[in-house]
Protein backbone atom coordinates (compact mmCIF):
# COMPACT_ATOMS: atom_id res chain seq x y z
CA UNK A 1 0.00 0.00 0.00
CA UNK A 2 1.02 3.63 -0.95
CA UNK A 3 2.44 5.42 2.44
CA UNK A 4 -0.04 8.54 3.02
CA UNK A 5 2.07 11.37 4.22
CA UNK A 6 -0.60 13.98 5.39
CA UNK A 7 -4.02 12.38 7.05
CA UNK A 8 -6.68 14.91 8.12
CA UNK A 9 -10.21 13.84 9.77
CA UNK A 10 -12.85 16.73 9.61
CA UNK A 11 -10.18 18.87 10.56
CA UNK A 12 -11.43 22.21 12.04
CA UNK A 13 -10.68 26.01 12.91
CA UNK A 14 -12.80 28.51 14.60
CA UNK A 15 -12.01 32.53 15.24
CA UNK A 16 -15.09 33.15 17.77
CA UNK A 17 -18.21 32.07 15.81
CA UNK A 18 -16.31 32.07 12.55
CA UNK A 19 -15.63 28.89 10.88
CA UNK A 20 -12.43 29.14 8.97
CA UNK A 21 -11.94 25.77 8.13
CA UNK A 22 -14.84 23.58 8.37
CA UNK A 23 -14.74 19.81 8.92
CA UNK A 24 -11.97 18.90 6.03
CA UNK A 25 -11.49 15.21 5.71
CA UNK A 26 -8.41 14.14 3.22
CA UNK A 27 -5.17 12.07 2.53
CA UNK A 28 -2.51 12.85 0.22
CA UNK A 29 0.01 10.09 -0.77
CA UNK A 30 3.87 10.00 -0.85
CA UNK A 31 5.17 11.79 -3.76
CA UNK A 32 1.80 12.89 -4.76
CA UNK A 33 1.57 16.62 -6.20
CA UNK A 34 -1.67 17.58 -4.29
CA UNK A 35 -2.88 20.80 -5.46
CA UNK A 36 -5.38 22.71 -2.85
CA UNK A 37 -7.44 25.36 -4.68
CA UNK A 38 -9.74 27.23 -3.27
CA UNK A 39 -11.40 30.96 -3.76
CA UNK A 40 -10.11 33.90 -1.19
CA UNK A 41 -11.56 33.64 1.93
CA UNK A 42 -12.41 29.86 1.30
CA UNK A 43 -10.08 28.75 4.34
CA UNK A 44 -6.91 27.78 2.27
CA UNK A 45 -4.15 29.77 4.53
CA UNK A 46 -5.60 28.91 7.49
CA UNK A 47 -6.12 24.90 6.97
CA UNK A 48 -2.63 25.08 5.65
CA UNK A 49 -1.46 26.78 8.71
CA UNK A 50 -2.85 23.86 10.61
CA UNK A 51 -1.08 21.15 8.36
CA UNK A 52 2.27 23.21 9.09
CA UNK A 53 2.18 22.87 12.59
CA UNK A 54 1.73 26.99 12.98
CA UNK A 55 -1.78 26.87 14.31
CA UNK A 56 -3.46 24.97 16.34
CA UNK A 57 -7.03 23.28 15.20
CA UNK A 58 -10.27 23.77 16.80
CA UNK A 59 -11.17 19.96 16.44
CA UNK A 60 -10.47 16.87 14.08
CA UNK A 61 -7.92 15.46 13.94
CA UNK A 62 -4.16 14.73 11.65
CA UNK A 63 -1.17 13.71 11.15
CA UNK A 64 1.93 15.19 9.19
CA UNK A 65 4.55 12.55 8.07
CA UNK A 66 3.32 10.29 10.53
CA UNK A 67 3.67 13.09 13.64
CA UNK A 68 0.10 14.23 15.53
CA UNK A 69 -0.57 17.91 14.72
CA UNK A 70 -1.62 18.73 18.09
CA UNK A 71 1.15 17.22 19.65
CA UNK A 72 4.28 16.97 17.88
CA UNK A 73 4.18 20.29 15.74
CA UNK A 74 8.34 20.58 16.29
CA UNK A 75 8.63 17.53 14.48
CA UNK A 76 5.94 18.54 12.05
CA UNK A 77 8.23 21.69 11.08
CA UNK A 78 11.79 19.67 11.26
CA UNK A 79 10.15 17.08 8.32
CA UNK A 80 8.36 19.82 6.24
CA UNK A 81 9.66 22.45 4.07
CA UNK A 82 7.58 25.80 3.24
CA UNK A 83 7.52 28.67 0.65
CA UNK A 84 5.23 31.57 -0.02
CA UNK A 85 5.03 33.88 -2.67
CA UNK A 86 5.15 36.84 0.62
CA UNK A 87 8.12 35.83 2.25
CA UNK A 88 10.63 33.12 1.01
CA UNK A 89 14.54 34.13 1.26
CA UNK A 90 16.62 37.34 3.31
CA UNK A 91 16.63 39.79 0.51
CA UNK A 92 19.69 41.34 2.09
CA UNK A 93 21.52 38.12 1.79
CA UNK A 94 23.64 36.92 -0.58
CA UNK A 95 22.52 33.52 -2.27
CA UNK A 96 25.12 31.39 -0.75
CA UNK A 97 24.85 32.93 2.64
CA UNK A 98 20.74 32.37 2.40
CA UNK A 99 21.66 28.33 1.26
CA UNK A 100 24.00 28.40 4.34
CA UNK A 101 21.45 29.96 6.75
CA UNK A 102 18.21 27.97 6.13
CA UNK A 103 20.07 24.74 5.90
CA UNK A 104 21.85 25.50 9.13
CA UNK A 105 18.00 26.07 10.97
CA UNK A 106 17.69 22.68 9.21
CA UNK A 107 20.76 21.38 11.39
CA UNK A 108 22.92 20.39 8.28
CA UNK A 109 26.36 20.04 9.14
CA UNK A 110 29.20 22.08 7.55
CA UNK A 111 30.06 19.25 5.22
CA UNK A 112 26.40 18.87 4.24
CA UNK A 113 25.87 22.59 3.30
CA UNK A 114 28.97 23.04 1.85
CA UNK A 115 28.05 20.06 -0.67
CA UNK A 116 24.57 20.74 -0.98
CA UNK A 117 25.14 24.97 -1.39
CA UNK A 118 27.36 23.76 -4.06
CA UNK A 119 25.01 20.94 -6.33
CA UNK A 120 21.74 23.45 -6.15
CA UNK A 121 24.01 26.38 -7.14
CA UNK A 122 25.34 24.09 -10.21
CA UNK A 123 21.81 22.58 -11.16
CA UNK A 124 20.12 26.64 -11.10
CA UNK A 125 23.05 27.99 -12.72
CA UNK A 126 23.36 30.56 -10.36
CA UNK A 127 27.41 30.52 -10.41
CA UNK A 128 27.55 33.82 -11.31
CA UNK A 129 24.78 35.29 -8.92
CA UNK A 130 26.53 33.29 -5.85
CA UNK A 131 27.62 36.00 -4.48
CA UNK A 132 25.13 38.20 -4.80
CA UNK A 133 22.15 39.59 -2.38
CA UNK A 134 19.49 37.69 -3.54
CA UNK A 135 17.61 41.22 -3.30
CA UNK A 136 19.11 41.44 -6.98
CA UNK A 137 17.53 38.59 -8.72
CA UNK A 138 14.82 38.53 -10.59
CA UNK A 139 11.27 37.03 -9.25
CA UNK A 140 11.70 33.53 -11.02
CA UNK A 141 15.03 33.03 -9.84
CA UNK A 142 14.03 33.96 -6.17
CA UNK A 143 11.23 31.82 -6.45
CA UNK A 144 13.33 28.49 -8.05
CA UNK A 145 16.27 29.09 -6.13
CA UNK A 146 13.30 29.43 -2.38
CA UNK A 147 12.17 26.32 -3.57
CA UNK A 148 15.62 24.56 -3.86
CA UNK A 149 15.79 26.01 -0.12
CA UNK A 150 12.93 24.50 0.87
CA UNK A 151 13.73 21.41 0.16
CA UNK A 152 17.20 21.49 0.61
CA UNK A 153 16.52 19.17 4.10
CA UNK A 154 15.22 16.66 2.34
CA UNK A 155 11.58 16.83 3.96
CA UNK A 156 9.05 14.42 3.75
CA UNK A 157 6.35 17.00 2.33
CA UNK A 158 6.98 20.87 1.12
CA UNK A 159 3.83 23.45 1.03
CA UNK A 160 4.05 25.81 -1.67
CA UNK A 161 1.75 29.14 -1.22
CA UNK A 162 1.14 30.63 -4.49
CA UNK A 163 4.62 30.19 -5.14
CA UNK A 164 4.40 31.08 -9.07
CA UNK A 165 2.18 34.31 -8.91
CA UNK A 166 3.88 37.29 -11.37
CA UNK A 167 6.22 34.81 -12.63
CA UNK A 168 6.83 34.90 -16.48
CA UNK A 169 5.38 32.09 -18.39
CA UNK A 170 9.15 30.40 -19.39
CA UNK A 171 10.08 30.84 -15.65
CA UNK A 172 7.34 29.39 -14.17
CA UNK A 173 6.93 26.08 -16.23
CA UNK A 174 11.04 25.54 -14.87
CA UNK A 175 9.36 26.21 -11.75
CA UNK A 176 7.28 23.00 -12.57
CA UNK A 177 9.98 20.98 -13.70
CA UNK A 178 11.68 21.59 -10.29
CA UNK A 179 8.53 20.49 -8.80
CA UNK A 180 8.40 17.46 -10.76
CA UNK A 181 11.60 16.05 -10.01
CA UNK A 182 11.02 16.77 -6.07
CA UNK A 183 8.11 14.91 -6.53
CA UNK A 184 9.81 12.19 -8.56
CA UNK A 185 12.32 11.94 -5.65
CA UNK A 186 9.32 11.00 -3.47
CA UNK A 187 8.78 14.68 -1.71
CA UNK A 188 5.34 15.03 -1.56
CA UNK A 189 4.09 18.36 -2.92
CA UNK A 190 1.19 20.51 -1.34
CA UNK A 191 0.39 23.68 -3.40
CA UNK A 192 -1.67 26.40 -3.74
CA UNK A 193 -2.44 28.49 -7.07
CA UNK A 194 -4.76 30.84 -8.95
CA UNK A 195 -3.50 29.76 -12.36
CA UNK A 196 -5.87 26.92 -13.28
CA UNK A 197 -3.57 25.28 -16.43
CA UNK A 198 -1.10 24.51 -13.11
CA UNK A 199 -3.87 22.66 -11.44
CA UNK A 200 -3.73 20.67 -14.46
CA UNK A 201 -0.44 19.71 -13.24
CA UNK A 202 -1.53 18.47 -10.07
CA UNK A 203 -2.14 14.54 -9.60
CA UNK A 204 -5.65 14.98 -7.29
CA UNK A 205 -6.62 18.67 -6.76
CA UNK A 206 -9.17 19.52 -3.63
CA UNK A 207 -11.37 22.62 -4.05
CA UNK A 208 -12.56 24.44 -1.10
CA UNK A 209 -16.07 26.78 -0.88
CA UNK A 210 -16.40 28.66 2.45
CA UNK A 211 -14.25 26.45 4.60
CA UNK A 212 -15.20 22.92 2.90
CA UNK A 213 -13.86 20.52 0.59
CA UNK A 214 -16.12 20.03 -2.30
CA UNK A 215 -14.79 18.73 -4.39
CA UNK A 216 -11.75 16.30 -4.62
CA UNK A 217 -10.58 13.77 -7.02
CA UNK A 218 -8.05 13.70 -10.25
CA UNK A 219 -7.81 17.17 -12.56
CA UNK A 220 -9.52 14.25 -15.17
CA UNK A 221 -12.04 13.02 -12.88
CA UNK A 222 -12.85 16.36 -11.98
CA UNK A 223 -13.64 17.70 -15.45
CA UNK A 224 -15.59 14.76 -15.85
CA UNK A 225 -17.89 15.13 -12.56
CA UNK A 226 -19.09 18.87 -13.45
CA UNK A 227 -19.08 18.31 -17.64
CA UNK A 228 -16.46 20.66 -18.17
CA UNK A 229 -14.05 21.57 -20.97
CA UNK A 230 -11.22 23.02 -18.38
CA UNK A 231 -10.34 23.21 -14.56
CA UNK A 232 -10.83 26.78 -15.11
CA UNK A 233 -14.68 26.06 -15.46
CA UNK A 234 -15.01 23.33 -12.97
CA UNK A 235 -13.94 25.83 -10.47
CA UNK A 236 -16.13 28.72 -11.83
CA UNK A 237 -19.03 26.23 -10.78
CA UNK A 238 -18.32 25.33 -7.78
CA UNK A 239 -16.72 28.44 -6.12
CA UNK A 240 -18.77 30.88 -7.83
CA UNK A 241 -21.75 29.83 -4.78
CA UNK A 242 -19.53 31.39 -2.62
CA UNK A 243 -21.24 33.18 0.33
CA UNK A 244 -17.94 34.38 1.83
CA UNK A 245 -16.99 37.46 0.19
CA UNK A 246 -13.37 37.91 0.48
CA UNK B 1 -8.43 61.91 -29.66
CA UNK B 2 -6.08 59.67 -28.02
CA UNK B 3 -6.56 59.41 -24.51
CA UNK B 4 -2.90 58.47 -23.70
CA UNK B 5 0.26 58.90 -26.46
CA UNK B 6 3.99 57.81 -24.93
CA UNK B 7 6.96 58.21 -27.24
CA UNK B 8 10.42 56.98 -26.17
CA UNK B 9 9.78 56.88 -22.33
CA UNK B 10 12.77 55.89 -20.48
CA UNK B 11 12.84 55.44 -16.49
CA UNK B 12 16.38 54.88 -14.93
CA UNK B 13 16.85 53.76 -11.64
CA UNK B 14 19.91 54.16 -8.79
CA UNK B 15 23.00 54.09 -8.51
CA UNK B 16 23.61 51.76 -10.89
CA UNK B 17 21.76 52.73 -13.36
CA UNK B 18 19.26 50.30 -13.40
CA UNK B 19 16.76 50.62 -16.85
CA UNK B 20 13.65 49.88 -15.91
CA UNK B 21 11.75 50.67 -18.55
CA UNK B 22 13.61 51.15 -22.41
CA UNK B 23 12.32 54.00 -24.28
CA UNK B 24 9.02 52.60 -25.11
CA UNK B 25 6.13 53.94 -27.06
CA UNK B 26 2.39 53.66 -27.71
CA UNK B 27 -0.74 55.01 -27.74
CA UNK B 28 -4.07 54.40 -26.34
CA UNK B 29 -7.20 55.52 -27.76
CA UNK B 30 -10.42 57.27 -25.84
CA UNK B 31 -13.13 54.88 -24.32
CA UNK B 32 -10.25 51.76 -24.98
CA UNK B 33 -9.07 48.94 -22.38
CA UNK B 34 -5.79 48.80 -22.71
CA UNK B 35 -3.54 45.99 -21.54
CA UNK B 36 -0.19 46.19 -20.31
CA UNK B 37 0.89 42.43 -20.06
CA UNK B 38 4.41 40.75 -18.21
CA UNK B 39 5.78 39.55 -15.26
CA UNK B 40 6.67 41.11 -12.04
CA UNK B 41 10.08 43.61 -12.85
CA UNK B 42 8.44 44.01 -16.68
CA UNK B 43 8.41 47.76 -15.81
CA UNK B 44 4.45 47.72 -15.69
CA UNK B 45 4.63 49.83 -11.87
CA UNK B 46 7.32 52.19 -13.37
CA UNK B 47 5.42 53.14 -16.54
CA UNK B 48 2.29 53.65 -14.39
CA UNK B 49 3.87 56.15 -11.88
CA UNK B 50 5.16 57.91 -14.59
CA UNK B 51 2.15 58.20 -16.64
CA UNK B 52 -0.03 59.29 -12.95
CA UNK B 53 2.46 62.24 -12.75
CA UNK B 54 4.20 60.39 -9.29
CA UNK B 55 7.57 59.60 -11.39
CA UNK B 56 9.62 61.77 -13.43
CA UNK B 57 11.08 59.73 -16.17
CA UNK B 58 14.56 59.97 -17.44
CA UNK B 59 13.82 60.56 -21.09
CA UNK B 60 11.02 60.27 -23.89
CA UNK B 61 7.74 61.98 -23.28
CA UNK B 62 3.91 61.12 -22.52
CA UNK B 63 0.46 62.99 -22.90
CA UNK B 64 -2.75 61.91 -20.93
CA UNK B 65 -5.66 63.63 -21.54
CA UNK B 66 -3.53 66.13 -24.12
CA UNK B 67 -1.66 67.28 -20.80
CA UNK B 68 2.16 66.79 -20.86
CA UNK B 69 2.96 64.31 -17.67
CA UNK B 70 5.95 66.75 -16.63
CA UNK B 71 4.52 70.28 -17.77
CA UNK B 72 0.69 69.86 -17.00
CA UNK B 73 0.85 67.47 -13.99
CA UNK B 74 -1.34 68.83 -11.77
CA UNK B 75 -4.31 68.56 -14.53
CA UNK B 76 -3.77 65.10 -14.96
CA UNK B 77 -3.90 64.78 -11.26
CA UNK B 78 -7.19 66.15 -11.38
CA UNK B 79 -8.45 64.30 -14.12
CA UNK B 80 -7.20 60.52 -13.34
CA UNK B 81 -8.13 57.74 -11.38
CA UNK B 82 -5.30 55.32 -10.16
CA UNK B 83 -5.48 52.20 -8.08
CA UNK B 84 -1.75 51.23 -7.22
CA UNK B 85 -0.82 47.78 -6.88
CA UNK B 86 -0.51 47.83 -3.44
CA UNK B 87 -3.53 49.02 -1.17
CA UNK B 88 -3.01 52.70 -0.62
CA UNK B 89 -6.10 54.06 1.12
CA UNK B 90 -6.25 54.80 5.14
CA UNK B 91 -6.60 51.86 6.98
CA UNK B 92 -7.68 54.11 10.09
CA UNK B 93 -10.58 55.45 8.29
CA UNK B 94 -13.92 53.52 7.54
CA UNK B 95 -15.35 52.28 3.98
CA UNK B 96 -17.40 55.58 3.91
CA UNK B 97 -14.60 58.10 5.34
CA UNK B 98 -12.52 57.09 2.65
CA UNK B 99 -14.10 57.66 -0.16
CA UNK B 100 -15.96 60.86 1.39
CA UNK B 101 -12.17 62.11 1.81
CA UNK B 102 -11.18 61.05 -2.31
CA UNK B 103 -14.45 62.95 -3.05
CA UNK B 104 -13.86 65.83 -1.32
CA UNK B 105 -9.97 66.60 -1.96
CA UNK B 106 -11.05 65.87 -5.72
CA UNK B 107 -14.10 68.88 -5.17
CA UNK B 108 -17.33 66.70 -5.64
CA UNK B 109 -18.96 64.70 -3.53
CA UNK B 110 -20.26 60.74 -3.64
CA UNK B 111 -23.22 61.57 -4.78
CA UNK B 112 -22.63 63.38 -7.58
CA UNK B 113 -21.62 60.20 -9.84
CA UNK B 114 -22.96 57.51 -7.44
CA UNK B 115 -24.04 56.17 -10.98
CA UNK B 116 -20.38 55.32 -11.49
CA UNK B 117 -19.97 53.26 -8.19
CA UNK B 118 -23.00 52.13 -7.75
CA UNK B 119 -22.52 48.28 -9.02
CA UNK B 120 -19.53 47.96 -6.99
CA UNK B 121 -19.61 49.88 -3.39
CA UNK B 122 -23.39 48.25 -3.06
CA UNK B 123 -21.12 45.29 -2.47
CA UNK B 124 -19.16 46.59 0.70
CA UNK B 125 -21.81 48.90 1.96
CA UNK B 126 -22.85 47.13 4.39
CA UNK B 127 -19.27 47.50 5.94
CA UNK B 128 -19.23 50.99 5.30
CA UNK B 129 -18.21 51.89 9.42
CA UNK B 130 -15.07 49.24 8.98
CA UNK B 131 -12.20 50.70 8.66
CA UNK B 132 -10.47 49.68 5.45
CA UNK B 133 -7.65 48.00 7.29
CA UNK B 134 -9.56 45.59 8.84
CA UNK B 135 -11.29 45.04 5.22
CA UNK B 136 -10.62 41.69 3.46
CA UNK B 137 -8.34 41.48 -0.22
CA UNK B 138 -11.90 41.23 -2.11
CA UNK B 139 -13.02 44.27 -0.20
CA UNK B 140 -10.08 46.38 -0.20
CA UNK B 141 -9.61 45.57 -3.86
CA UNK B 142 -13.52 47.39 -4.03
CA UNK B 143 -13.40 50.09 -1.86
CA UNK B 144 -9.73 51.48 -4.36
CA UNK B 145 -11.72 51.27 -7.56
CA UNK B 146 -14.91 53.31 -6.04
CA UNK B 147 -11.98 56.13 -4.68
CA UNK B 148 -10.67 55.82 -7.76
CA UNK B 149 -13.20 56.35 -9.66
CA UNK B 150 -15.13 58.69 -6.92
CA UNK B 151 -14.48 61.47 -9.34
CA UNK B 152 -15.44 60.71 -12.71
CA UNK B 153 -11.82 60.49 -13.99
CA UNK B 154 -11.40 60.55 -17.89
CA UNK B 155 -8.65 57.45 -17.88
CA UNK B 156 -8.24 54.87 -15.09
CA UNK B 157 -4.97 53.53 -14.31
CA UNK B 158 -5.00 49.91 -12.90
CA UNK B 159 -2.05 48.60 -11.86
CA UNK B 160 -2.13 44.82 -10.88
CA UNK B 161 -5.50 44.91 -9.46
CA UNK B 162 -6.33 41.13 -10.00
CA UNK B 163 -2.49 39.87 -8.63
CA UNK B 164 -3.83 37.28 -6.20
CA UNK B 165 -7.22 37.05 -6.75
CA UNK B 166 -9.22 33.78 -7.33
CA UNK B 167 -10.43 33.10 -10.91
CA UNK B 168 -14.22 33.62 -9.93
CA UNK B 169 -13.27 37.16 -8.29
CA UNK B 170 -11.27 38.11 -11.25
CA UNK B 171 -13.80 37.21 -13.79
CA UNK B 172 -16.12 39.71 -11.92
CA UNK B 173 -13.71 41.72 -11.47
CA UNK B 174 -13.02 42.11 -15.67
CA UNK B 175 -16.99 42.46 -16.05
CA UNK B 176 -17.28 46.23 -13.71
CA UNK B 177 -14.33 47.41 -15.97
CA UNK B 178 -16.53 46.09 -19.37
CA UNK B 179 -19.03 48.12 -17.81
CA UNK B 180 -17.37 51.32 -16.96
CA UNK B 181 -15.80 51.54 -20.11
CA UNK B 182 -19.29 51.70 -21.44
CA UNK B 183 -19.61 54.96 -19.23
CA UNK B 184 -17.34 56.15 -21.69
CA UNK B 185 -14.01 56.00 -19.14
CA UNK B 186 -10.70 54.96 -20.68
CA UNK B 187 -8.88 52.05 -18.47
CA UNK B 188 -4.99 51.24 -18.68
CA UNK B 189 -4.48 47.98 -16.82
CA UNK B 190 -1.94 46.00 -16.17
CA UNK B 191 -1.37 42.19 -15.32
CA UNK B 192 0.83 39.17 -14.94
CA UNK B 193 -2.21 37.01 -16.05
CA UNK B 194 -2.06 36.19 -19.65
CA UNK B 195 -5.73 34.89 -20.13
CA UNK B 196 -6.94 38.26 -18.86
CA UNK B 197 -5.02 39.46 -21.89
CA UNK B 198 -8.20 38.71 -24.47
CA UNK B 199 -10.98 40.79 -22.47
CA UNK B 200 -8.58 43.77 -23.44
CA UNK B 201 -9.21 45.90 -26.57
CA UNK B 202 -5.63 45.97 -27.45
CA UNK B 203 -2.69 44.55 -25.39
CA UNK B 204 0.97 45.61 -24.95
CA UNK B 205 3.62 42.74 -24.16
CA UNK B 206 6.23 43.83 -21.75
CA UNK B 207 9.03 41.91 -20.59
CA UNK B 208 12.24 43.61 -19.16
CA UNK B 209 11.35 47.35 -19.51
CA UNK B 210 10.37 46.94 -23.53
CA UNK B 211 7.48 46.28 -25.31
CA UNK B 212 7.56 42.70 -27.45
CA UNK B 213 4.34 42.87 -29.01
CA UNK B 214 1.44 45.71 -29.71
CA UNK B 215 -2.00 45.02 -30.97
CA UNK B 216 -5.32 43.66 -30.17
CA UNK B 217 -5.25 40.45 -28.79
CA UNK B 218 -6.57 38.38 -32.27
CA UNK B 219 -3.97 40.15 -34.31
CA UNK B 220 -1.16 39.01 -31.88
CA UNK B 221 -2.52 35.32 -31.55
CA UNK B 222 -2.99 35.18 -35.25
CA UNK B 223 0.50 36.31 -36.50
CA UNK B 224 1.84 33.11 -34.40
CA UNK B 225 4.23 31.86 -36.74
CA UNK B 226 4.54 28.17 -36.45
CA UNK B 227 1.84 25.34 -36.48
CA UNK B 228 1.15 24.39 -32.97
CA UNK B 229 0.14 20.67 -31.66
CA UNK B 230 -1.14 20.45 -28.34
CA UNK B 231 -0.27 16.54 -26.80
CA UNK B 232 -1.57 14.47 -23.92
CA UNK B 233 -0.62 11.52 -22.29
CA UNK B 234 -1.19 9.64 -19.51
CA UNK B 235 1.96 11.01 -17.69
CA UNK B 236 2.96 14.84 -17.92
CA UNK B 237 6.04 14.68 -16.62
CA UNK B 238 7.37 11.74 -19.27
CA UNK B 239 5.94 13.74 -22.05
CA UNK B 240 7.78 16.55 -21.02
CA UNK B 241 11.02 14.38 -20.95
CA UNK B 242 10.60 12.73 -24.14
CA UNK B 243 9.63 15.97 -25.76
CA UNK B 244 12.96 18.06 -24.58
CA UNK B 245 14.54 15.11 -26.65
CA UNK B 246 12.61 15.43 -29.62
CA UNK B 247 15.10 16.89 -32.21
CA UNK B 248 12.68 18.30 -34.85
CA UNK B 249 11.38 20.58 -32.45
CA UNK B 250 10.98 23.90 -32.29
CA UNK B 251 9.89 24.76 -28.57
CA UNK B 252 7.49 22.28 -26.35
CA UNK B 253 6.07 22.72 -22.64
CA UNK B 254 3.43 22.42 -20.70
CA UNK B 255 0.25 23.82 -20.78
CA UNK B 256 -2.48 22.70 -18.90
CA UNK B 257 -3.61 19.14 -19.39
CA UNK B 258 -1.74 19.58 -22.92
CA UNK B 259 2.08 20.36 -23.98
CA UNK B 260 1.82 22.85 -26.63
CA UNK B 261 4.88 21.41 -29.38
CA UNK B 262 5.58 23.64 -32.26
CA UNK B 263 8.17 22.25 -35.22
CA UNK B 264 11.51 23.88 -36.83
CA UNK B 265 9.29 22.85 -39.87
CA UNK B 266 5.83 23.15 -40.89
CA UNK B 267 5.49 19.60 -42.38
CA UNK B 268 5.13 17.73 -39.39
CA UNK B 269 2.17 15.80 -39.15
CA UNK B 270 -0.17 14.69 -35.83
CA UNK B 271 0.57 11.22 -37.04
CA UNK B 272 4.39 11.39 -37.15
CA UNK B 273 4.21 13.07 -33.68
CA UNK B 274 2.12 10.46 -32.48
CA UNK B 275 4.77 7.77 -33.73
CA UNK B 276 7.80 9.43 -32.37
CA UNK B 277 6.15 9.84 -29.48
CA UNK B 278 5.33 5.95 -29.51
CA UNK B 279 8.83 5.22 -30.05
CA UNK B 280 9.90 7.23 -26.92
CA UNK B 281 7.38 4.96 -24.46
CA UNK B 282 4.61 7.51 -24.34
CA UNK B 283 1.53 5.49 -23.74
CA UNK B 284 -1.90 6.84 -24.45
CA UNK B 285 -0.97 9.77 -26.79
CA UNK B 286 -3.66 12.14 -28.10
CA UNK B 287 -2.50 15.11 -30.93
CA UNK B 288 -4.03 17.39 -32.29
CA UNK B 289 -3.56 21.37 -34.19
CA UNK B 290 -4.15 23.91 -31.44
CA UNK B 291 -4.62 27.89 -32.27
CA UNK B 292 -1.88 29.79 -30.16
CA UNK B 293 -2.83 31.81 -27.11
CA UNK B 294 -1.28 34.82 -25.76
CA UNK B 295 0.43 33.32 -23.74
CA UNK B 296 2.02 30.91 -26.49
CA UNK B 297 2.82 34.42 -27.98
CA UNK B 298 4.60 35.51 -24.96
CA UNK B 299 6.20 32.48 -24.73
CA UNK B 300 7.53 32.83 -28.30
CA UNK B 301 8.68 36.17 -28.08
CA UNK B 302 10.49 35.50 -24.64
CA UNK B 303 12.23 32.19 -26.50
CA UNK B 304 13.93 34.74 -29.57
Amino acid sequence: MEEIVIKTEKLTKRFGNFIATNEITFEVRKGEIFGFLGANGAGKTTAMRMLCGLSLPSSGAATIAGFDIYKKTEQIKKNIGYMSQKFSLYEDLTVLENIRFFGGIYGLTNAQLKEKSEQLISKLGLQKEAKKLVASLPLGWKQKLSFSVAVLHNPKIVFLDEPTGGVDPVTRRQFWDLIYEAADNGVTIFVTTHYMDEAEYCNRISIMVDGKIEALDTPGNLKKQFDAQSMDEVFYKLARGAKRAD
Amino acid sequence: MQAITVSNLTKVYGKEKFVAVKGISFTVEKGEIFGLIGPDGAGKTSIFRMLTTLLLPDGGTATVDGFDIVKDYKKIRSNVGYMPGKFSLYPDLSIEENLNFFAAIFNTTVAENYHLIKDIYIQIEKFKDRRAGKLSGGMKQKLALCCALVHKPTVLFLDEPTTGVDPVSRKEFWEMLKRLKEQGITIIVSTPYMDEADLCDRIALVQQGEILSIDTPVNITQSYPDDLFAVKSGNMSSLLKAIKGYQEKESGYAFGEYAHVSFKKNTVTENEIKDQFARQGISSIEVKKTPATIEDCFIKLLQN
